[in-house]
């Protein structure tokens, strides 16, 4: 393959006023990838999506969609994208078949039978108005008119925000068939076990900036170890300790440094009963935010070494 | 052309609803003048010495006896108020109605330029003028062939050429300010509108504020000037086009580069 990606922003800058929306965001997602992105409320997920749709401009910085950059030709750089906004909303008095028609004809392509295929899958009536559908089916009408001319990359902001499980599951194999036949994916998201079921990459960004970027697994994996320790151990000459919680008769704690110098430490201690686990990703996450930066920019050097 | 369509079907309502109550007020006045006529002979002298007052509606001018001096008070103002505000409410609705609904992203997120949406927007919003002013055209003409009066073509058409000139004027403008607002826009535009129309007629009432007339649109669609001169002054409709096409301008130069609220 080429060298080209599907994302690339460097130093992406958005200031709304005053107000932070990203701080020099640097991010780069290959074609074919299945790319989770990480945060929580306000940490500018969005705002980047936002600039990547040509909605909003930015205020310093670059991006660009395949190599063109968002600031050129608005057509020609949506004409590779599907969107799926996080808050759905369409025209009052519509028809879901007519807004769908409506998307496709704006694509000036035919996508009836795509369209219809996606309806089907979702539980779709296409017969009902817009307004009267719930959050759900609302987002379920957004989801067809981001996949239904079959874009070479498809954003998604939080998308199963308001789908129901089974609906969830239906969505994300609608997804992975998608990605399996080359279309890239970018997905927005503060459910990390969704990211972590699907996504091969992700993107960790909080308060405006990016603290991590790797594979999931990678993120899972390297950062560190869950240990708990049943019994008496002194860690004071261990690096890289953190999240230490001391309980009654043991201790736990999330270690990201080597692991001979940890099971030194252990055998040299008293040790009644152990348990050395990858933490899931929720609980990096957590740690991400709870931590200081200089922790997660240190991690995050890591990362980069990792899925080099 | 689909933005076209779209932005047609979704103002279908309102368009009809605007044309058939502007056109059925006219309609109603063209229907009553034989009666009024009669009497007219006696109530225009009464009409005409009603000092500021008559000057306000030109009706010191014209006379309210024949059908065009009739037309130009009673349907003048139904069409000069009604249309401004119409082409006012289309206009300044037609890019920030986006927003406000929340419709922005769907729409602006399809493969098209900005410049292509104000485009369409504005041939929608301008053949939505056109056509209400050639519905209402329609209705009037075709009331005056019921009562069976001699119909004056030539003030009846330039004065709806005026009115239409008027209304493009202000949808230019109101175009304009559209693309800057998010909500309250519909406010701004009928306030507007109002404001001309009173302007025109603060320019009737006093020969100092007569310099007026050359700023609003009502100046060169007052329709007692139009029967007592013959035609539509040439300058005002000038500056009257230059602010429609400004207001137009500025839609596009702001629209293109907007940072779209979610």
């Amino acid at each position: 393959m080429n060298n080209m990606k599907a994302i690339e922003t460097k130093g992406l800058t958005k200031f709304y006023g005053k107000a932070r929306g990203i701080t020099d965001l640097d991010l780069a997602v290959e074609e074919g990838e299945f790319f989770g992105f990480i945060g929580p409320n306000g940490a500018g997920k969005s705002t980047t999506i936002r600039i990547l749709t040509g909605l909003i401009k930015s205020s310093g910085g670059s991006a660009g969609i395949f190599g063109r950059d968002v600031s050129g030709k608005k057509d020609d750089i949506l004409a590779d994208i599907g969107y799926l906004p996080s808050e759905a909303v369409f025209y009052n008095g519509m028809k879901v078949k007519d807004v769908i028609k409506l998307s496709a004809d704006l694509w000036k392509k035919d996508c009836k039978a795509e369209a219809a295929m996606l309806c089907e899958r979702l539980h779709l009536d296409t017969e009902k108005k817009v307004e009267e559908l719930s959050f759900g089916n609302r987002k379920k009408v957004g989801i067809v008119c981001a996949l239904q001319h079959n874009p070479k990359l498809c954003i998604l902001d939080e998308p199963t925000s308001g789908l129901d499980p089974l609906m969830q599951r239906e969505f994300f194999s609608i997804l992975r068939e998608k990605n399996a036949a080359g279309m890239t994916v970018f997905l927005s998201s503060h459910v990390l076990s969704e990211i972590q079921r699907n996504c091969t990459r992700a993107a960790i960004i909080r308060e405006g900036r990016l603290i991590a970027c790797g594979s999931v697994e990678a993120l899972s994996r390297t950062s560190a170890k869950r240990v708990n320790v049943h019994g008496d151990v002194f860690l004071g000459g261990l690096t890289d300790v953190r999240d230490v919680q001391r309980f009654e008769g043991g201790v736990n704690f999330l270690y990201g440094g080597d692991i001979k110098e940890l099971l030194t430490v252990l055998a040299a201690g008293r040790v009644i009963d152990l348990s050395i686990a990858e933490p899931d990703l929720e609980e990096i996450f957590m740690h991400y935010y709870q931590d200081e930066p200089q922790d997660a920019a240190a991690l995050k050097g890591g990362e980069q070494n990792d899925t080099l | 052309m689909t933005l076209f369509k779209h932005e047609m079907k979704q103002s279908k309502l309102s368009l009809i609803i605007w044309t058939a109550s502007i056109g059925f007020l006219m309609a109603t006045c063209v229907l009553l003048f034989p009666e009024m006529k009669g009497e007219m002979d006696s109530v225009s002298d009464m009409f005409a010495s009603m000092g500021s007052f008559s000057a306000a509606f030109g009706m010191d001018r014209i006379s309210f006896g024949s059908l065009d001096g009739f037309y130009a008070i009673e349907c003048g103002n139904i069409l000069g108020l009604g249309g401004a505000f119409f082409a006012a409410f289309c206009s300044v609705t037609a890019l920030a109605k986006e927003e406000k609904d929340h419709t922005a992203e769907f729409l602006l997120t399809h493969p098209m330029s900005r410049a292509s949406v104000v485009t369409e927007k504005l041939v929608a919003v301008l053949a939505q003028i056109v056509i209400m002013n050639v519905l209402t055209l329609a209705i009037s003409i075709g009331s005056m062939y019921i009562v069976g009066e001699e119909i004056p073509w030539k003030n009846i058409l330039l004065m709806h050429l005026a009115y239409f000139l008027l209304q493009l004027e202000i949808g230019g403008i109101c175009f304009g300010i559209s693309a800057f607002v998010r909500r309250g826009g519909i406010g701004i535009g009928l306030g507007l509108a109002v404001m001309m129309y009173f302007l025109n007629i603060i320019a009737n009432i006093s020969d100092k504020a007569e310099f007026v007339k050359y700023i609003t649109p009502f100046g060169f669609s007052d329709g007692a000037d139009i029967i007592t001169s013959g035609e539509i002054d040439a300058v005002m409709v000038c500056i009257g086009m230059v602010l429609g096409i400004a207001g137009i301008i500025a839609a596009y130069v702001k629209y293109i580069k907007k940072d779209i609220a979610s």
